[in-house]
């Protein structure tokens, strides 16, 4: 039988406050324990929350950046239940009344082809401590620095029919956070973190198969692995006569599998009902075309348009706008060269490659954008040839020519890579080369015709050996044909 | 809406009390007579009307993001029954 | 100096004619002397009373004043007070510290008040008569035979008995009004988010209270005027001006349209309840009011719509006491369950209990709709009756409860202590505030005359009670405790 995958995705991101939803509180990571949990994030008696109006307006912002209905009111309710990471017994949350509501995601897939995946709701809730399983003499510890942190908890539709789609997902939601600077999308931080909801159906049927949601998952690869796992278990599972449990997984990234949760599987029953503490949250018209205003172009936004404006391909456009920050230093180099081919390709060749291998991220670049650009700008005026171009480059790492914007010039002036476009010094340099040379000469002059194309490269590799490179190549090239033919 | 045995455990085990059986019974008593008052709600036409959960038609005022709070671990965990290097202990939790 | 009201004892302290540290002293020794019976304290402060006292008299010496300097009062116990246990009646607090202080706290430390110590409270204030308390019951001053009511039955009886000259309590469902009235002082429940609730343990979020009880309707607004106001710390209050409550306690009655819900008079009513009341309304017609009957249809669904929300509530604001942070914890638990259960078990007492579990049951997958979201729909019939009234009147009146405090153990079974708070659940659910002043004595215990009026209507409610004050002297009564508790 052939089986079709339904993915539905719950991803949970950490807003990039400063201060916690409901309290005062710094949200810093990798503070002491339980330095950071005030008395309101520790639920003492008698303390109350107040709402935090940045984790408002990123979330809002999120909204905005799916095209999502933004409902004019919306509530908090407590979602009941005991655990020791969650002091109050209870987690404040959104059921009823979310605050964003219905909208989309554009994913974009190897093929190149788009798909959209529709976004049920998102809504905000707070995050919960975490639980320390090192050994206190057979005890947990209890951290709560990060109770009370911003969550917006981003709801898909079961649109996704693949790991593929849903790694795609999760990477169009992170561009998104990240792009509106809402979430430092640091998955290893958990300031990203996924509950993947898998189920199979026989091709062709319309009614969903019994769903199992793996909690949890914390990096791109692992949502692949997991989904690609937990698929090949459930198809195996129905092919021999069997029953999909609906149950909540785990997914363990060393024995490459999911694991039933069995202890979490009891009853639950989370009571939701409004939190009497806090009231509805109303926003206004005007509130909203204010963030809508000021809202950034997005991923979707800026890809179209590198491809459009600036004619890049599809390929290119979609890696450059993959990140805001990568976006950023392409549009920046371009800016500064007024050449959007050339810096895509200095951007995704030669800084990219060197990134990679230095393993820093582009906003680690030693080489800025503009000296970047301003590099670039040397090689379109011909000012240098493109072999010197990668010296400057070199150069530029390592943090030679002074680290102003206009390195680049300082270093082709220093080094000498001043690109020769004088034709009589070029033409000095071939004549002084085809007397040093009788032999090459000779077998250039017996070959036939057609094969004379080929050999002029030892020629034209021994001028600008003479040159130290800065020769211009395709003069080099015409001159030499022109004085090795006359020799014929 | 009779009241069961089965619904006054259930209810003490979400809520994490414990209650033996004879405390169950005592109750499921006190309960069912209290759920009984409760129930008149139920003659009541109530079609079309809100509901209301606060009871001034107020709404949220939002707080700057602004660390106000401090590092007070020391103070909150002077009355903690079991903490240790700074963490609350509490009994295994398998996951 | 301990029959005073704050008013009179605060032109003692300006005249010189004693000091602060005096007034306390003598009040402590009070309570050293009586309390021992009454148990209406759980815990008394006092040595920081006595230093604040001392920092009270050097400041009027430097020529500082305030209205409130140097006053002695008390605090329910379910304040949180730094450095101070705060136990909320509760065995599950008995060992709780509060690391800060309520924000109404801090209000009246910095208008100059100072605290002789934390009043007994039903357990988490659930009850209306004292008998929830892990601390053990509060007798009523007037008959040590009877109950002061409840859950602020501490600070009834400790203002009744001349303890202290006022004090704090908190009002979910009547538990200011009622033990006010059952002790014979003053006690304004305020509009919901006329008065922060930050530190102030919460029983049900939605309902939750807090006013002052002292011995007349004068010294409740300067109390309410100290505590009242928007709190950036408490999402609920609310962020409207402070009005000088005493400013206008002085304005005539005249054209006052009294309206008396009919049914606040109809079956239930002690008759002698009944005609303290009548006779009091009598004295507001003497003084040219008009008194018309009015109709709050839904009364009588108060009772049920408050005993599904306050308790739904209360099952989610009492799950923070899991014995991991704070409070009681059980010993050598054996596993997280263990640790919970048996912690819960050991540390809420019976009348906590049956409330967790009618709250948790009714929120429980299948009973949400039929019970709470009714209740909710209910709550705002229950709020468009007030609205309705308050088109044709202007205050309502009516008796604070059925019948005068009943004798100690006397009420035995939940539900008909529960149908006990019949003329004050309304009000909670509907938000508006309330006020119980003395008026008569029913078999000697005395009887309170509750006075209602619209959101935010505090001003007008003590005017009126005030001016009833000036008439009659049920406010001035005190018991005679001499003999028995000596």
């Amino acid at each position: 039988m052939q089986w079709e995958t339904v993915i539905g995705l719950e991803v949970h991101v950490q807003l990039a406050t400063r201060s916690k939803i409901f309290s005062g509180a710094s949200t810093a990571f990798g503070a002491e324990p339980n330095t950071q949990a005030c008395a309101v994030d520790l639920g003492l008696p008698g303390v109350l929350p107040v709402l935090n109006e940045q984790a408002v307006a990123m979330a809002v912002q999120f909204g905005l950046g799916i095209h999502a209905e933004i409902p004019e009111v919306s509530v908090f309710d407590r979602k009941n239940y005991f655990y020791p990471d969650l002091p109050k017994g209870y987690q404040t949350s959104q059921m009823y009344e979310p605050i964003v509501g219905p909208g989309e995601v554009e994913i974009l897939l190897d093929d190149g082809e788009r798909k959209t995946v529709r976004v049920h709701h998102a809504h905000l809730e707070e995050d919960a401590g975490k639980s320390l399983h090192e050994d206190f003499h057979g005890m947990t510890g209890i951290d709560l620095n990060r109770a009370g942190t911003p969550l917006l908890e981003i709801v898909s539709e079961p649109d996704m029919r693949s790991a593929k789609e849903a790694a795609a997902y999760l990477k169009a939601i992170h561009s998104i956070v990240t792009y509106l600077g809402i979430s430092d999308g640091n998955m290893a931080e958990g300031s990203m973190r996924c509950d993947v909801n898998v189920s199979v159906r026989p091709k062709g049927q319309e009614a969903f198969g019994t769903r199992a949601e793996i909690k949890n998952v914390n990096s791109f690869r692992f949502v692949e692995r997991a989904i690609e796992f937990e698929v090949e278990r459930q198809v195996e599972l129905l092919e021999d006569g069997g029953k999909v449990v609906q149950e909540t997984r785990l997914f363990d990234p060393e024995a490459d599998e999911t694991r039933s949760m069995r202890t979490k599987e009891e009853a639950n029953d989370y009571r939701y009902f409004p939190c009497p503490d806090l009231l509805p949250v109303v926003l206004d018209q005007a509130y909203v075309d204010h963030l809508r205003g000021n809202l950034p172009e997005l991923p979707a936004a800026k890809r179209e348009r590198f491809q459009n404006e600036l004619g890049l391909s599809a390929y290119d456009a979609g890696v450059l706008s993959a990140s805001r920050a990568m976006a950023e230093y392409f549009e920046r180099v371009h800016e500064v060269c007024g050449d959007a081919k050339q810096a895509a390709n200095w951007v995704q060749g030669e800084l990219s490659g060197a990134l990679n291998r230095e393993g820093l991220a582009i906003a680690d670049s030693p080489v800025s954008a503009d000296q970047l650009g301003g590099l670039i700008v040397r090689v379109i005026d011909d000012t240098i040839n493109g072999k010197a171009a990668k010296q400057v480059f070199q150069a530029l790492w390592h943090g030679e020519g002074g680290g102003e914007n206009n390195s680049a010039d300082a270093i082709i002036e220093a080094k000498g890579l001043k690109q020769v476009t004088d034709t009589g010094a070029i033409e000095a340099m071939i004549d002084q080369v085809i007397a040093d040379s009788p032999a090459q000469v000779a077998q250039y002059r017996d070959a036939e015709p057609d094969k004379r194309g080929k050999m002029i490269g030892y020629f034209v590799g021994q001028v600008m050996k003479a040159s130290r490179g800065t020769a211009n190549p395709q003069q080099v090239n015409k001159l030499l044909k022109e004085k090795l033919d006359a020799l014929c | 809406m009779a009241l069961e045995h089965a619904d006054v455990l259930r209810a003490a085990h979400l809520a994490r009390l414990g209650l033996d059986e004879g405390e169950a019974d005592r109750y499921l008593d006190d309960l069912g007579r209290i759920l009984e008052m409760v129930d008149q709600l139920q003659s009541l036409d109530t079609d079309g009307v809100e509901p209301l959960a606060h009871p001034l038609d107020a709404t949220q005022r939002l707080r700057a993001d602004e660390v106000t709070e401090g590092d007070q671990r020391e103070t909150f965990q002077r009355c903690a029954p079991a903490v240790e290097n700074g963490l609350y202990l509490v009994p295994r939790v398998v996951e | 100096m301990h029959d005073q009201t704050l008013t009179g004892l605060a032109a003692a302290l300006a005249a010189g004619e004693f000091s602060s540290r005096e007034l306390t002293e003598h009040l402590l020794a009070r309570i050293e002397r009586h309390d021992g019976v009454l148990n209406s304290f759980i815990t008394v402060t006092g040595e920081q009373a006595l230093a604040a006292a001392d920092a009270a008299d050097a400041a009027r010496a430097r020529g500082e004043a305030g209205p409130l300097i140097g006053l002695p009062l008390a605090l329910k116990d379910i304040f949180c007070t730094r450095g101070v246990k705060t136990s909320c009646g509760s065995k599950m607090l008995d060992t709780f510290t509060a690391p800060y202080d309520a924000t109404v706290v801090e209000k009246l430390a910095a208008a100059g008040t100072l605290s002789l110590g934390k009043t007994n409270m039903d357990e988490f204030a659930m009850g209306s008569s004292n008998e929830n308390s892990h601390y053990g019951p509060v007798k009523n001053p007037w008959d040590l035979g009877a109950v002061p009511g409840g859950s602020s039955g501490g600070s009834a009886a400790a203002v009744a008995a001349g303890l202290v000259p006022a004090a704090l309590g908190t009002d979910t469902g009547g538990s200011i009004r009622q033990p006010a009235a059952f002790c014979g002082i003053t006690g304004l429940k305020p509009t919901y988010g006329r008065v922060s609730r930050y530190g102030m343990v919460a029983y049900a979020s939605s309902l939750d209270q807090a006013g002052p009880m002292a011995r007349s309707a004068s010294d409740c607004a300067h109390l309410l005027g100290a505590i009242a106001g928007h709190d950036l710390r408490d999402s609920t209050s609310v962020a409207r001006g402070v009005p000088d409550y005493t400013e206008g306690l002085e304005a005539p009655l005249s054209g006052l349209k009294i309206g008396l819900p009919k049914e606040y008079f109809g079956d239930g009513l002690s008759a002698e309840v009944e005609s303290a009341v009548r006779e009091a309304i009598k004295v507001y017609e003497s003084l040219g009011a008009t008194v018309r009957e009015v109709s709050l249809p839904h009364t009588h669904y108060a009772i049920p719509a408050y005993y599904v929300i306050a308790p739904a509530e209360a099952s989610s604001n009492l799950s923070r006491y899991d014995g991991v942070r704070f409070g009681h914890r059980c010993e050598n638990p054996t596993d997280l369950i263990d640790l919970y259960k048996r912690s819960r078990a050991e540390g809420f007492g019976e009348e906590v209990k049956r409330r967790i579990l009618i709250g948790t049951h009714t929120l429980s997958e299948g009973f949400f709709d039929a019970y709470y979201k009714q209740a909710q729909k209910v709550r705002r019939l229950i709020r468009q009756d007030f609205l309705d009234a308050f088109e044709a009147v202007d205050v309502l009146m009516g008796p604070a409860s059925p019948t005068p405090a009943f004798d100690l153990g006397a009420n035995k079974d939940p539900v008909s202590m529960y149908l006990q708070d019949i003329y004050t659940i309304a009000v909670n659910l509907a938000g508006i505030p309330g006020i119980s002043v003395p008026a008569g004595f029913a078999g000697g215990r005395p009887v309170g005359l509750q006075i209602l009026g619209t959101h935010f209507a505090e001003a007008q409610l003590l005017n009126v009670a005030h001016q009833f004050q000036q008439a009659t002297d049920w406010h001035l009564r005190r018991p005679d405790l001499a003999e028995e508790t000596a």
